[in-house]
């Protein structure tokens, strides 16, 4: 059936596209691949050679799997309580949490500068109450703060729809047996959730590696590599260097894409 | 069901206040005289309208990036995808998996080759055509992906088997037949393109210059260098333009799965 449709025809339909992914992508890559041997092999390994870099890397390996750890506490508790179906205004609810889904990181850094900054509405609160003007927007915390603000909306907007469609009879009968609050999370809940919570996992972890929007706007003083990257790149200008750290963290991203991928034995949905 | 659970409630509720607080304040700082004294010292619209002024060019540049970025991913994507359901085979499924590198790779890696590949190509690094390209190979596989996912379905080799029965050729049957049937998908891909392309900062931040900047450039620069008013009004900018077009598109996506989908 679908061999009527010659070689040539499909062939001709790919082309565009592998003519423009050639051009765009695959032949800068290569370039950028090739660029640190210049600079000699051991620029490749830099970003475990060098002690700044690796304190780098893990200062942003550590946030990354925080961030993704709150992030699915924090979106399966609100999934779960949005899907209930008893739940006064849940469409609006959700509207609203679903809202910065389209805001560059960019517009959360601000967002965080606003709340935590030096003028913000934190500190403003805590002069309020006599403990001094508490800021937070510009560390660790910060940090924390906007990648989390960041990843909710499409982590609470998938846990919404798949505890929606999760099989209640299971959670009936559970409850039937006399299963408590947690056991009825544990057993009944957590199994159906799982291909949901391995694909946010995955998309949450690599949007914190390589967040730059955020970690830019909030001139943070805790280092990330996207951070490291562009410094060497604008500041002194060491392109070899900046070619490999971008290719570090480009390889380390894509493998824990890859891995979630293979271990829930489908495609992580982008 | 009758069960309650304060735990979800109480969760519910702060990240309700986290994620609306900083958008209230960002929404009403766009109109305070001054930031610091906030509502007593009064309410103005100079800063919006210094904001528009002074900005307005990189909301359009923002929006003409995005379409153009839709209509050429749909040009050369759509019958990619049509390629790729058909062809099935081992390098089939690997060109798709390599079309998605560019997402799993960080913005700031794919930004850094292409300066490196084109940088002294001075017309087209100039250009906004530079960010429009940065962007096409990061949402193409948006694009290829959710339309093949249609083209794979089995009615769909049916019709156009159809069609080929009556004797048409390919080019009548791909425009006439296919692509209306599977519209809806394609819709759906213009509009994750056009939202990612629209609110793209880490590739674009790379190629851009000071002549071709958009929107999220343009904040970034007021987030680091203006006072707090200034980038809140900007940022009102993004809620007023920015968040009504994407609303009308998903309108739109909505209503053409309900009058084609099947």
């Amino acid at each position: 059936m679908t061999g009527s449709v010659t070689q040539r025809v499909l062939t001709a339909c790919l082309t565009p596209v592998a003519i423009f992914f050639f051009a765009f992508w695959l032949l800068p890559v290569t370039q950028l691949i090739a660029l640190p041997a210049a600079k000699g092999w051991e620029t490749y390994f830099a970003i475990l050679t060098d002690a700044r870099y690796a304190t780098s890397l893990m200062n942003t390996l550590l946030l990354s799997l925080v961030v993704t750890a709150a992030t699915l506490v924090l979106g399966l508790a609100v999934g779960l309580y949005l899907a209930k179906p008893t739940v006064m205004g849940r469409r609006f609810l959700l509207s609203l949490l679903t809202l910065p889904l389209s805001f560059p990181g960019v517009v959360v850094g601000f967002f965080i500068i606003l709340l935590g900054g030096r003028q913000g509405a934190v500190a403003d609160l805590f002069e309020g109450l006599g403990l001094g003007r508490v800021t937070f927007a510009y560390g660790l915390t910060g940090l924390f703060l906007a990648y989390l603000y960041f990843s909710l909306p499409r982590v609470i907007a998938s846990y919404t729809a798949a505890a929606q469609s999760m099989d209640r009879s299971i959670e009936e009968a559970a409850r039937s047996l006399g299963a408590n609050r947690f056991q009825v999370l544990w057993d009944a809940w957590l199994p159906q959730l799982l291909p949901t919570t391995a694909a946010c996992a995955a998309i949450v972890f690599a949007t914190s590696m390589g967040a730059f929007g955020t970690a830019f706007t909030l001139a943070s003083k805790f280092e990330v590599l996207p951070i490291t990257i562009y410094n060497e790149f604008t500041n002194y200008a060491n392109f070899p260097l900046a070619a490999s750290l971008s290719l570090s963290l480009g390889l380390l991203t894509w493998l824990s894409l890859f891995l979630m991928g293979r271990w829930t034995g489908g495609r992580v949905a982008l | 069901m009758k069960t309650r659970s304060p735990i979800l409630v109480t969760l519910t509720m702060i990240v309700l206040i986290f994620m609306i607080s900083p958008m209230l304040i960002s929404i009403t700082a766009a109109f305070l005289q001054q930031y610091s004294r906030g509502l007593s010292g009064g309410l103005t619209l100079d800063w919006v309208a210094h904001v528009f002024g002074q900005y307005g060019s990189t909301v359009t540049a923002s929006i003409l990036i995005a379409t153009s970025c839709v209509i050429g991913n749909a040009l050369i994507g759509v019958p990619c995808a049509y390629a790729l359901a058909r062809a099935r085979g081992r390098w089939a499924r690997s060109f798709e998996e390599m079309l998605t590198l560019p997402v799993a790779v960080p913005g700031l890696a794919t930004g850094l080759a292409l300066i490196l590949t084109y940088g002294e190509w001075r017309d087209f690094r100039q250009s906004y055509a530079f960010i429009l390209v940065g962007h096409m190979v990061f949402t193409l596989p948006f694009m290829v992906r959710t339309v093949s996912a249609a083209f794979q379905r089995a009615e769909i080799a049916s019709i156009e088997e159809a069609a080929r029965s009556l004797g048409a050729g390919f080019i009548t049957r791909f425009l006439t037949v296919l692509v209306p049937v599977v519209l809806p998908s394609i819709v759906a891909g213009s509009l994750m393109v056009f939202t990612l392309s629209i609110g793209e900062f880490n590739l674009t931040w790379l190629l851009h210059t000071p002549l071709t900047r958009t929107l999220p450039v343009g904040l970034a620069d007021s987030y680091a260098s203006m006072r707090i008013e200034i980038g809140s009004a900007y940022t009102l900018m993004f809620f007023i333009v920015v968040l009504p077009l994407l609303w009308l598109l998903n309108l739109a996506a909505t209503l053409t799965q309900k009058r084609y989908g099947t």
